[in-house]
């Protein structure tokens, strides 16, 4: 079985389908890999092992009454833990919500299902999808499968890592500030935050609902693009859900890239950029353009004061947002005798370092006094990196970009914050501008470790950014490589 | 450069409802003022008559039809409650008694 796992979620549905393998195996075969090696990746908080051959067992049942199963057959998936499970214990990685157990399912997970996936868990990721190396998590680390002295990026780090490692055949993740892209990036697997207001947001925990995205975390364009047709399209529980249909991307990967204009942007030649990360997106450019693609430069004037805009909006909006955990209704509670301290010694204690440190900033730049020159002002600027965007799309079809300034960094590297920060100076803008953007593997390090680069596209344009996409994972040739970590053999099944 | 007093600090943790050791708001008052400082970029923007962009993608707020349609029953809602009785969620008092005033 250990091939078994190795291969795309496109190819399980359709050996599901044939009866070739069985849903029940299959899942065996990924619950037997992270019962083996995850207590040393620490990928997945909770493992629904019942739940998933309850499921499996099912979905066996349906194909032998030739009924229709959907495009994810048997698949089995895995979910960050900011997207609700009904029945399944959800926490977003945080003490405040420990033990809670949602009444419902969010609309990507109940669409999942439908499609006939298998849900195997729950992924690690940083506290409220608040971090960049998954190191917020107020429940244990998560390691890099590529090297485990390394962090696998974040806040999606959970995802990526159980991708990477080959314990689900995929993942969603979300991203806000480059949550999916950057650990995609960091752990050598696809990842795509859709164009906002595509995938609905109904049964997301909020961090910062302007930002906010789920999408897929995927070993090929092909399955994230399957993935993501599954769970895109239009959501009457989500009042910013775009009235537009889910997109047909499965073919996209394969389309070429001929005729098409590639943007590079100028401003994100920086000299603080990894010389080998600008190696793969230079060489990704060269990919695009022997195959008939033009390469131009565009120009993003205001890409600088993306970090400034986002850590002034994104924390606002959590601030707000986060306002609902008062040890009221749901999740933990610290007695006290009067009503005020119940809420200020549950969020006290419930909440970590970094949750704390936005709420406190959000508070702060929203301040009656303050709001004009932090909020609102923030506000004006996103304008400007919009339209700057606008205008780099009238002279070009996608953006070719680095994803992260360097390729995975160590556990306990970053411990100021801003430090923290920066690993995502190359994501952010997308979020701001609402734009689709992918990471898709490029290159390989020196030292062995995954490297990334991004497309983003002109907002509901997903097809253009999975060709571009498509064209590079066929030319990059590391589709192949797997983490050593992930291919040692696992022995009897526990 | 920005810099935060302990007050400013104790201040906003009461209007953002933390509880904070000694320890927190002495090392959040270094960084708060390190991160507003590296905010202060955007005060060199001429953003004059420039509308703020509340969301990515412009949009109306939509009426649903007013349809009875299905919601949690009280006793699912109620569920992961941390202290329940009579299917309301018990807080401590808030509003004092004659007595207690």
């Amino acid at each position: 079985m250990s091939d078994l796992v190795w291969q795309s979620a496109a190819e399980l549905a359709r050996r599901v389908k044939a009866k070739e393998i069985s849903a029940v195996d299959l899942s065996r075969a990924y619950l037997d890999r992270i019962a083996a090696l995850d207590p040393k990746l620490g990928t997945f908080l909770r493992v629904d092992k019942s739940a998933a051959i309850r499921r499996a067992v099912e979905i066996d049942g349906q194909l032998a009454k030739g009924e229709d199963v959907g495009p994810l057959a048997g698949v089995p998936i895995a979910l960050k833990d900011v997207l609700v499970t009904e029945g399944l214990a959800t926490t977003a990685a945080s003490r405040i919500l420990g033990g809670w157990i949602p009444p419902y399912d969010g609309t990507v997970v109940a669409r999942l299902r439908a499609a006939g996936a298998v849900i195997l868990g729950k992924l690690n990721c940083d506290e409220f999808a608040m971090g960049s190396s998954n190191e917020n998590s107020a429940y244990k680390p998560c390691k890099n499968p590529w090297d485990l002295t390394r962090t696998p990026g974040g806040s999606s780090g959970g995802s990526a890592a159980a991708v990477a490692a080959a314990f689900c055949a995929a993942s969603l993740g979300t991203d806000t500030g480059g949550s999916i892209r950057q650990p995609a990036a960091m752990c050598g697997v696809v990842g795509v935050k859709p164009t906002y207001g595509r995938v609905s947001r109904y049964g997301v925990v909020a961090f910062a609902s302007s930002l906010d995205q789920v999408g897929p975390l995927a070993r090929s364009v092909e399955d994230a693009a399957l993935l993501l047709e599954v769970i895109s399209g239009f959501d009457p529980r989500d009042s910013t859900s775009i009235q537009e249909p889910a997109p047909k991307l499965r073919d996209a990967h394969k389309a070429g890239v001929a005729g098409l204009k590639i943007g590079l942007p100028v401003e994100y030649r920086s000299d603080d950029l990894d010389p080998e990360i600008a190696a793969a997106v230079a060489r990704a450019a060269d990919m695009l353009r022997d195959a008939g693609a033009a390469v131009v430069d565009v120009s993003l004037p205001h890409t600088r004061y993306a970090l400034p805009v986002y850590y002034i909006l994104a924390p606002a909006e959590a601030s707000s947002n986060l306002a609902r955990y008062d040890g009221v209704r749901y999740g933990l509670r610290k007695p006290a005798d009067a009503l005020i301290d119940v809420y200020k010694t549950t969020r006290g204690a419930g909440f970590g370092a970094e949750v704390k440190r936005r709420i406190m900033l959000g508070t702060y730049t929203l301040r009656s006094g303050y709001y004009d020159a932090y909020y609102k002002k923030a506000q004006q600027v996103r304008a400007l990196i919009k339209r700057d965007f606008d205008a780099a799309f009238a002279s070009c079809d996608a953006i070719l970009a680095p994803v992260t300034p360097t390729p995975a960094f160590e556990l306990g590297a970053k411990s100021n914050p801003i430090d923290m920060y920066l690993a995502d100076v190359f994501t952010l803008s997308c979020n701001l501008a609402g734009l689709p953007g992918a990471s898709v593997p490029a290159a390989m390090s020196g030292k062995g470790l995954p490297i990334g680069v991004q497309i983003m596209g002109k907002p509901l344009d997903e097809h253009t950014v999975l060709r571009v996409a498509g064209h590079i994972e066929a030319n990059a040739g590391v589709r192949d490589h797997k983490p050593a970590f992930a291919t040692q053999p696992i022995g009897a099944p526990a | 450069m920005v810099r935060l007093t302990r007050d400013e600090v104790l201040e906003l943790a009461h209007l953002a409802r933390l509880a904070l050791t000694d320890d927190e708001v002495e090392r959040l008052r270094g960084e708060l003022a390190q991160i507003l400082t590296h905010m202060e970029a955007l005060s060199t923007v001429n953003t004059v008559g420039v509308a703020p962009m509340t969301h990515a993608v412009p949009m109306d707020l939509r009426l649903r039809p007013d349809e009875v349609a299905p919601s949690l029953m009280p006793e699912v809602a109620l569920a992961a409650a941390p202290d329940k009785v009579d299917g309301q969620f018990r807080v401590p008092n808030i509003i004092k008694t004659q007595a207690e005033s």
